[in-house]
């Protein structure tokens, strides 16, 4: 008898987990049911290729929002993606157990714990308050800040794994330390760079917080760089927060374009992944 | 390379490359250390006209210059641990199911979902929360609570939708996915002679992971927690589109479905008008209250977890 109560709690369990699961589930879903379905009717070639219509007028599309997440995304990734890989290369090949490289170690683990909203506010202090304007060049100094301690967390564990037979093959073949270092550990550990440096891109394609004082919004399409530019995840918090229903419609439709490209960087990374671990066994 | 070169040659782009990489790690803590020195020295007019009544007060009037930030600190720190409360038991089941009872099938499926549920922008989850969910919430779960058990105060009305416990719930959903794979990879960590020993004395799967598994992931599970907690802390944009921005909760109405105000929604939403110095400098008063708190659990997070791989490598 008692060995049967302790087989039906173990099933309750495995059932348990199974609904648990299945429950967490259900919001993703619904999350992604609701951006197509709602998204979809807002879009059309105006809607892609347009500006904003201004405030009670209808019509109108989001292509200055598109746009300006590319640009800021584009500039945050030359700041923050060659600056992650040194930092990373730097930690996983030339750290010691010294004070300077743990205070490296630290200010990378620190950054990735800090909440975006801080970044946005770190950038207004440092540039927006400067310059005496809002600027886009402060958002992609605060996403790309953001993205260093992932780019470097993802390169100095790649290169981590990378066997030293590696490393030693080539100090016995005389191979400078910096050769070594960029041609050979990091040739072997590119994959890991590259997937990082994606998935830090996708991150801070979604951030909002940061965006909100530093590259504000703008109902047209960008003139420089360094004035205020809109974005897809501005333009979603604030048209969803409009009232309008056009407006919200419009935000449906802008979030369905953010989430295809958050998502589907995210599934490219996944497949490439599983191909490496499948190679690896 | 053409023709052999001098090793001195090597030394010195030896010694270039060390530089770059030493210059781009120190622009990192350079970066870090202004990070904390611009939110002080934002702060100051804050720090020297609020004194510690910043800390305490519960009354925020800029046109009286009037700054307490109680209120929005206790709502960070209540809607926070509210939603790892309900997502614990989750994550922990999602951990246990993946590694106990999963079809090896599903196992990579389900990784998927929980990291495109990780990677769901939070603005995202705001308008879903604002116009799908909160309007659900208030008809079918606050009203009749309200009408039915809504003398006890926390549980009190009137039903707004938008409300510290609709914050709580999306932000239990956002940090789901964060502990459930910090669980899951502890879980799989457990040392399969444990496992196989128990399952051949004839324990269940479920007996072994109780037993075996959470006992040996159990420090592992707190710095989970602790993630969690530091993400949900931080949490900005699906916080304000769905807490109410109201400074009500919890001294004026202590209602869990009243509107609510956190550190982070009260500067998104104030920021722009933060015109005289002392209000602009309260505001960044809290980002850097914040940024201690969420650097604080940070460090007990690492701290936790760089002892549990220790362990694990012995």
């Amino acid at each position: 008898m008692r060995m049967v109560s302790r087989k039906n709690k173990d099933r309750v369990a495995r059932w348990l987990s199974l609904a648990i699961t299945v429950l967490a589930i259900i919001p993703l879903l619904w999350i992604i049911c609701s951006v197509v379905v709602n998204g979809i009717s807002a879009i059309n070639l105006e809607f892609i290729t347009g500006v904003p219509a201004p405030y009670g007028e209808s019509g109108g599309g989001i292509a200055n929002a598109i746009f300006g997440t590319l640009i800021i995304n584009a500039m945050a990734s030359i700041f923050g993606i060659p600056v992650g890989i040194l930092t990373g290369m730097y930690l996983s090949e030339y750290a010691t157990k010294g004070k300077f490289s743990s205070a490296i170690r630290t200010s990378v683990e620190s950054f990735s714990g800090v909440p975006s909203i801080i970044f946005g506010i770190f950038a207004f202090t440092i540039i927006v308050t400067n310059v005496r304007h809002y600027t886009a060049l402060a958002a992609a100094f605060a996403l790309g800040i953001m993205m260093i301690p992932i780019v470097a967390k993802a390169t100095e564990e790649s290169m981590r794994v990378v066997s030293d037979d590696m490393r030693e093959a080539a100090i016995a073949l005389g191979v400078p330390k910096w050769v070594r270092t960029v041609k050979i550990v990091l040739g072997v550990a590119r994959g890991g760079v590259i997937t990082g440096s994606l998935l830090a891109f996708a991150r801070i394609s979604g951030e909002t917080a940061p965006l909100l004082f530093t590259a504000l919004f703008s109902f047209y399409w960008p003139t420089g760089i360094d004035q205020p530019m809109a974005t897809l995840q501005v333009l979603i918090y604030n048209f969803a927060l409009s009232g309008y229903q056009e407006r919200v419609l419009q935000a449906w439709g802008a979030s369905l374009l953010l989430v295809m490209l958050v998502v589907a960087i995210n599934i490219v990374v996944k497949i490439v992944t599983r191909q490496k671990y499948k190679e690896g066994i | 390379m053409q023709g052999k070169k001098s090793s001195s040659h090597y030394n010195r782009q030896d010694a270039v490359f060390k530089y770059l990489l030493i210059s781009a790690s120190l622009l990192v803590v350079g970066l870090f250390a202004a990070l904390f020195l611009m939110l002080i020295r934002g702060s100051l007019p804050s720090i020297l006209g609020n004194g510690l009544g910043f800390l305490t007060g519960t009354t925020w009037d800029p046109i009286n210059g009037i700054y307490g930030a109680l209120p929005a600190i206790l709502t960070t720190i209540v809607t926070s641990l509210l939603a790892v409360g309900i997502a614990i038991p989750v994550a922990l089941g999602i951990a246990i199911f993946f590694t106990e009872y999963a079809p090896v099938k599903a196992k990579f499926p389900l990784t998927v979902f929980i990291d495109l549920l990780a990677a769901i922008p939070s603005v995202i989850f705001g308008i879903w929360g604002l116009w799908i969910i909160a309007p659900l919430i208030k008809t079918y779960v606050q009203q009749p609570l309200v009408t039915s058990i809504g003398f006890i105060p926390i549980f009190g009305g009137p039903a707004y939708g938008i409300s510290l416990s609709l914050a709580s719930l999306i932000l239990a959903i956002m940090v789901i996915p964060i502990i459930a794979s910090l669980a899951i990879e502890l879980l799989s960590r457990t040392p399969i002679t444990l496992k196989e020993g128990m399952i051949s004395l004839g324990a269940t799967k479920w007996e072994s992971v109780m037993r075996v598994g959470l006992p040996f992931a159990r420090m592992g599970v707190i710095a989970a927690v602790m993630l969690g907690l530091g993400r949900a802390l931080g949490e900005t944009m699906a916080i304000t589109m769905v807490i109410g921005n109201s400074y009500m909760w919890p001294f004026a109405n202590p209602s869990i479905f009243a509107p609510a105000t956190s550190i982070t929604s009260k500067i998104a939403s104030e920021f722009y008008e933060a015109t005289s110095a002392i209000y602009a400098g309260s505001l960044i008063e809290l980002a850097l209250t914040l940024l201690i708190i969420t650097l604080a659990t940070n460090v007990a997070f690492r701290y936790i977890i760089n002892k549990t791989n220790k362990e694990a490598k012995r």
